[in-house]
């Protein structure tokens, strides 16, 4: 391993010397990041967001202000998968822009492993690769060129660049385009080169924004198998989706994000166990009533009976299937109809739609 | 600063440049060589023109070549890398501050400039000759005028390149550049506004204007042109302001 010492020897490797403060240990770590647009976000840095009514006479000049995050606390202990879960707009690419550099943060503090990001922008930058959202390689190089200026970027040594260059290529089954350029590559290839090109310097931090989007199953694939071998050299990697089935199978620990706050935070396994029942039975009536919803909450194993407008509930349950029947029966003794019932296992999706009341879909 | 990664990013544009070199040499020299042959060569030749134009003409076209290629080097690349490739963004996560980004592409349109003004004299030489005469005196001076001609080029172009939007870029041609190169004393020296006393005075806004008339300075010197300390000042102050212009733009681009 290497140490970082000062700013000339470039350096890559685990953190340095000074481990003084506990939060150092950590790989990743902000307190109360707060942005807020004063025009409309970079396309990379969410799409959305949501927007505040600025009151006061002084804000009546200005523009729409957007605030993208509302306070984001993360805690990355250094080797994990993790992930930023949430839908389009709710706060992951500026999360991710203000880690990388690219972001300022209106207010908090971002740190990578024991650097503050916006105060030893260098230092943060030599422990970082970066995946964007939207493609970003050199037009004007091929694919082996876009590698090895990148490790000359970071100082790597000519011989060792041509050879991290040769195995990444090779991983990434890129070997045969390798002296193309690469604005004739499709879209799975772009993708695959920006994260060989983010590993290039093999950093101890590994960001990347919704990585898989656009790919083919099988080339997602060859990504998770690629991520978790990257993970199990012993480095960190920050990455963002809306797609559950990722976050759950790929991600060690998980943030779920929505409107620029943290709305659930730990492992997949623990944050699914944690929504009251687990099971999630969305059922509809002709038109129900309160005495049906109090019946509802009763039967064994239902924990929490959410009404959704005069004709939907939604009932959180320990079990599923077994209900159905002492559900269209209690609904018959009510004389209520039962028009539809949709059972879903213990998800992320339902942890999202219990914490906001809206699908990650939506 | 980091000077590994300072240079990989001058080495990248380097190999850029030189994948380039057919268009880029063509898109340097065709409209100032033809702009020599018609009116240094056809246009004296016919008899149109005195002789004395030819070598009034050439520190014109050389101040025009250095300025187009300084800012087409550093200004088209940033236009379009910000808002529509994206590929300036693996530069500017290299371990280095953003700031030498900005500097690396100045330091690469200025080289630019300087290669196509410097080529710009022998071509011309051949196609003008006999009859061009060019007293350089003073090589330091020379040195000292085209370096800054360079650098107001290159500044230029990080400045405009990081203010217009890419739907702009036509705008900004026509807006900008054609008016500063017919008013820039490129085709005329500044004694020929004598006539026109408002033009004269509205003109010395110009940048170009300064650094015409310094190559005039220093290559023609047997002809009339602006007072030599004026010419350095300005030529001095405007890379200055368009550097540090450039960069404030260029750091409002990189960061949002």
């Amino acid at each position: 391993m290497y140490t970082f010492d000062s700013e000339s020897s470039l350096a890559i490797g685990a953190w340095g010397a000074s481990w003084e403060l506990s939060h150092m240990d950590l790989a990743i770590r902000t307190r109360d990041l707060r942005k807020i647009y004063n025009s409309p976000p970079p396309a990379a840095a969410g799409r959305t967001g949501f927007f505040t009514q600025s009151g006061g006479k002084k804000s009546r000049d200005q523009k729409q202000q957007i605030t993208a995050l509302d306070g984001i606390n993360l805690d990355v202990a250094p080797g994990q998968i993790f992930g930023l879960l949430g839908p389009n707009g709710a706060g992951k690419s500026t999360t991710v822009g203000i880690l990388t550099t690219r972001v300022r943060p209106t207010s908090g503090t971002a740190w990578i492993g024991p650097h503050d990001v916006w105060r030893e922008q260098i230092a943060a930058k030599l422990q970082i690769g970066v995946v964007a959202q939207r493609p970003n390689l050199d037009f004007s190089l091929t694919a082996r060129e876009i590698l090895l200026f990148h490790g000359a970027y970071f100082g790597l040594s000519s011989h060792e660049r041509a050879e991290r260059a040769n195995a990444l290529l090779r991983r990434f089954k890129l070997t045969d385009r390798a002296d193309q350029l690469v604005r004739g590559f499709s879209g799975g290839m772009m993708q695959r080169m920006s994260i060989a090109r983010a590993m290039m310097h093999d950093p101890q931090v590994l960001f990347l924004d919704e990585p898989s989007v656009g790919l083919d199953p099988q080339t997602r694939l060859l990504l998770w198998e690629i991520i978790r071998e990257y993970n199990q050299k012993g480095r960190t990697i920050l990455l963002t989706t809306h797609n559950m089935e990722e976050a759950d199978t790929l991600c060690q620990q998980l943030a779920i994000i929505d409107h620029g706050r943290i709305i659930a935070q730990g492992m997949p396994a623990e944050l699914k166990a944690s929504i009251p029942g687990g099971y999630l039975l969305r059922l509809r009536f002709g038109h129900h009533s309160a005495p049906l919803l109090e019946r509802l909450a009763t039967l064994a194993g239902v924990t929490e009976v959410r009404p959704d407008g005069d004709s939907a509930a939604d009932l959180y349950a320990s079990r599923g299937g077994s209900l159905i029947a002492e559900i269209a029966n209690a609904a018959a003794a009510l004389s209520v109809d039962l028009s539809d019932v949709h059972i879903s296992e213990p998800s992320l999706e339902n942890l999202f739609l219990h914490h906001t009341g809206r699908s990650l879909r939506e | 600063m980091n000077r590994k990664a300072f240079l990989a990013l001058l080495a990248r544009d380097a190999h850029v440049a030189r994948r380039n070199l057919g268009p880029l040499i063509l898109q340097t020299f065709l409209q100032p060589l033809l702009f020599v042959f018609i009116f240094g060569r056809v246009m004296v030749g016919s008899g149109y023109m005195p002789a004395a134009y030819k070598s009034l003409l050439l520190p014109g076209i050389m101040a025009i070549s250095m300025v187009f290629t300084g800012v087409w080097a550093v200004a088209m690349p940033l236009i379009g890398e910000f808002q529509f490739t994206h590929e300036i963004e693996d530069r500017l996560l290299a371990p280095i501050d953003i700031s030498w980004v900005a500097i690396e592409k100045v330091v690469a349109g200025l080289i630019q400039a300087l290669v196509a003004g410097l080529t710009v004299i022998p071509l011309a030489w051949i196609i003008l000759r006999p009859g061009l005469e060019l007293h350089v005196a003073n090589p330091l001076l020379f040195a000292t005028i085209t370096l800054l001609v360079a650098g107001f080029s290159a500044c230029g172009g990080l400045a405009l390149g990081c203010s217009v939007d890419q739907q702009h870029i036509g705008l900004m041609f026509s807006m900008v550049m054609t008016p500063m190169i017919f008013f820039g004393c490129t085709y005329y020296p500044w004694s020929a506004l004598s006539k026109f006393p408002i033009l004269e005075k509205i003109v010395l806004i110009n940048p170009l204007v300064y650094a015409s008339e310094g190559l005039r300075a220093t290559l023609v010197p047997q002809f009339p042109h602006l007072w030599l300390p004026l010419i350095l000042v300005a030529l001095t102050t405007f890379d200055i302001l368009l550097l540090v212009l450039g960069l404030r733009q260029f750091r409002n681009k990189a960061v949002s």
